[in-house]
């Protein structure tokens, strides 16, 4: 079931020829109306009439999230005040909030690709859409709430907090969708598991839409089983629009980028490179309709990968991986990049070993050498020798198996790795430093 | 079965130092102390007195230690005595994870066995092997 069928199953050639049409515009409308791209275009020595096709998109520059603080608030919008209809904004708990303003034809924009992942779940316009999400200048609410309102849905718009009423409403108004955060989607099915309910059995709800903060895929399992649902993943982020850039159909292989919408690319982050299709890296997107906020390259610092496979549900939109983390955390070991978060998945799979870790990076020769510190449960039997190497031998091999690396592992006393309170200091780099 | 105090170190310099002092410093004596060491790591096995506290003393000081079983079996200090008692080991298909040996005082010795699976120690009494009781080797923990 599809919302825009004759765009999301566009064929890939006619849908590049748009991209490309709407990417001329978009450099165009930024070039035009922007000071900062105007600026950073004449430095690089291109103007958008260069863009004879998309594979000429890496001659234009980067732009990131400072250059949307050190041009707070209005400073990257190429409309007037006249014509903005709505603004959102970054929570900016990490530093400077920034603004990102939207036309009346953004949202409109908004609500379509949001609402293809209604279609995703099984959604039409008779179904019963509840946003639990936050409203207000964060985009969550307000998004989900677009894309009912564009399908066409009876749009509940009951907005995060009050659990018990969360529940009340999703039996008595038979909710058929539930928008929200993951972590709030496990506590509405754990509360109305607590109220005396099996909402996979005892509700309506068929489909769910989550997104805006990572989700194990043993979480993601949990909320599917405990609600009943097909559990579609939302990608977005403020800078871009919101949730909807990116969602996930029934094949569960990825997320369909809304790619009439949005143009991706996968950089290697320390060369900026752009990678081919199918390789982990940063995901850079411009948009291309965007009227009031136009993005350039937007360095996201999510990293994924983008698969080109067809799809079985008969989308043509290439698809994003979930997302592996942000590249402030990416290692890069012997060329290849490596997360924390992967070595924690693997740790958490061996009870014998505790969850305290760390890795320690050095140079061995011409080579990366990584040591994983760890430390055994302590009812694990120590006497012998033999259980410590199986152990030793087992984790190594489902490193090796997920990270495509080796590592060393070395077991360690108790307190050796220092506990913390807040974020435990888990990779030691000392690689530049041993020779 | 008697109790051997098990102790894992890392393979760095003083480790050893540190926990012999941290059961010094808790008045407990050692009767007997091996060591199997790997490129990382140390297991220690020591028999001392009042081990489960030795054992509590040695956590508390972040160490990890346990308690693990073995069998201790009296033998008289003369060649071929450890040979006969590996030799019906042997007969008696049981796998000796780790031992080691020691001569004691009157003319005897201690052979210390770790043996995998349960039940080794009836089999070795009933063929009129002398097991000995904890309190024959150490000072026993009071409770």
């Amino acid at each position: 079931m599809y919302f825009q069928p004759e765009i999301e199953t566009m064929p890939r050639a006619e849908l590049q020829a748009l991209q490309l049409e709407r990417l001329r515009e978009s450099l165009r409308n930024a070039y035009e109306n922007v000071p900062l791209y105007r600026e950073r275009f004449d430095a690089a020595g291109v103007t958008p009439d260069d863009l004879e096709s998309l594979a000429d998109l890496p001659r234009f520059p980067f732009v990131v999230k400072q250059d949307m603080r050190d041009n707070y608030p209005f400073g990257l919008f190429a409309r007037e005040n006249g014509d903005v209809a709505r603004i959102h904004a970054s929570s900016g708990t990490t530093g400077q909030a920034t603004v990102v303003g939207h036309t009346a034809a953004d949202l409109e924009n908004w609500g379509d690709c949001f609402a293809r992942g209604i279609a995703m779940v099984g959604g039409t316009r008779e179904s019963t859409i509840q946003v639990s999400y936050g409203y207000g200048l964060f985009t969550g609410g307000l998004g989900a709430h677009a894309g009912g309102e564009a399908m066409g849905c009876t749009v509940i718009p009951t907005s995060s907090g009050n659990t018990k009423r969360q529940v009340q409403m999703l039996k008595d108004c038979k909710t058929d969708i539930l928008c929200c955060t993951p972590s709030y989607a496990l506590l509405i099915a754990d509360t109305a598991i607590e109220m005396g309910y099996n909402p996979a059995t005892d509700f309506q709800i068929s489909g769910g839409i989550f997104g805006a903060e990572p989700c194990s895929e043993n979480m993601r399992q949990e909320i599917a089983d405990k609600l009943g649902l097909q559990y579609c993943d939302v990608y977005g982020l403020s800078e871009i629009m919101g949730p909807g850039v990116a969602m996930e159909c029934a094949e569960r292989g990825g997320l369909h980028i809304a790619e009439d919408q949005f143009y991706c690319e996968i950089i290697d982050p320390d060369t900026l490179e752009v990678l081919p299709d199918g390789e982990v890296g940063e995901l850079v997107i411009t948009t291309l309709t965007r009227e009031c906020s136009p993005m350039i390259r937007y360095r996201t610092r999510d990293v994924t990968s983008i698969s080109a496979e067809p799809c079985a549900c008969g989308r043509t939109h290439r698809k994003i991986g979930r997302i592996l983390g942000r590249t402030d955390d990416m290692l890069i070991i012997r060329g290849v990049n490596v997360f924390p978060s992967q070595i924690e998945q693997v740790i958490t799979e061996f009870p014998e070993v505790a969850t305290q870790y760390q890795i320690v990076l050095t140079t061995r020769g011409p080579l990366d050498h990584v040591e994983l510190q760890v430390e055994t449960e302590p009812d694990f039997p120590i006497d012998e020798v033999r259980a410590l190497e199986d152990l030793r031998g087992r984790l190594g091999a489902a490193l090796k198996g997920n990270l495509q690396v080796a590592v060393d592992i070395k077991f360690v006393e108790p307190k050796t790795i220092a506990r913390s309170e807040g974020k435990a200091k888990r990779v030691i780099d000392l690689r530049g430093e041993t020779h | 079965m008697i109790s051997q105090l098990t102790v894992f170190l890392a393979n760095e310099k003083g480790r050893l130092a540190a926990a012999c002092r941290t059961l010094a410093d808790a008045d407990i004596n050692l009767a007997a102390l091996f060591i199997a060491d790997t490129a990382d790591f140390g297991i220690v096995r020591i028999f001392c007195d009042r081990p489960n506290r030795a054992a509590a003393v040695l956590a508390e000081a972040g160490f990890r230690a346990s308690i693990t079983p073995v069998i201790a079996v009296s033998v008289a200090d003369e060649p071929g005595a450890l040979a006969r008692l590996l030799g019906f080991c042997h007969e008696s298909s049981m796998n000796i994870e780790y031992g080691y040996c020691f001569s004691v005082a009157g003319g005897t010795a201690v052979d210390v066995l770790k043996i995998e699976g349960e039940g080794a120690e009836e089999v070795l009494a009933a063929a009129g092997f002398t097991i000995l009781a904890p309190e024959e080797v150490y000072v026993v923990d009071e409770d």
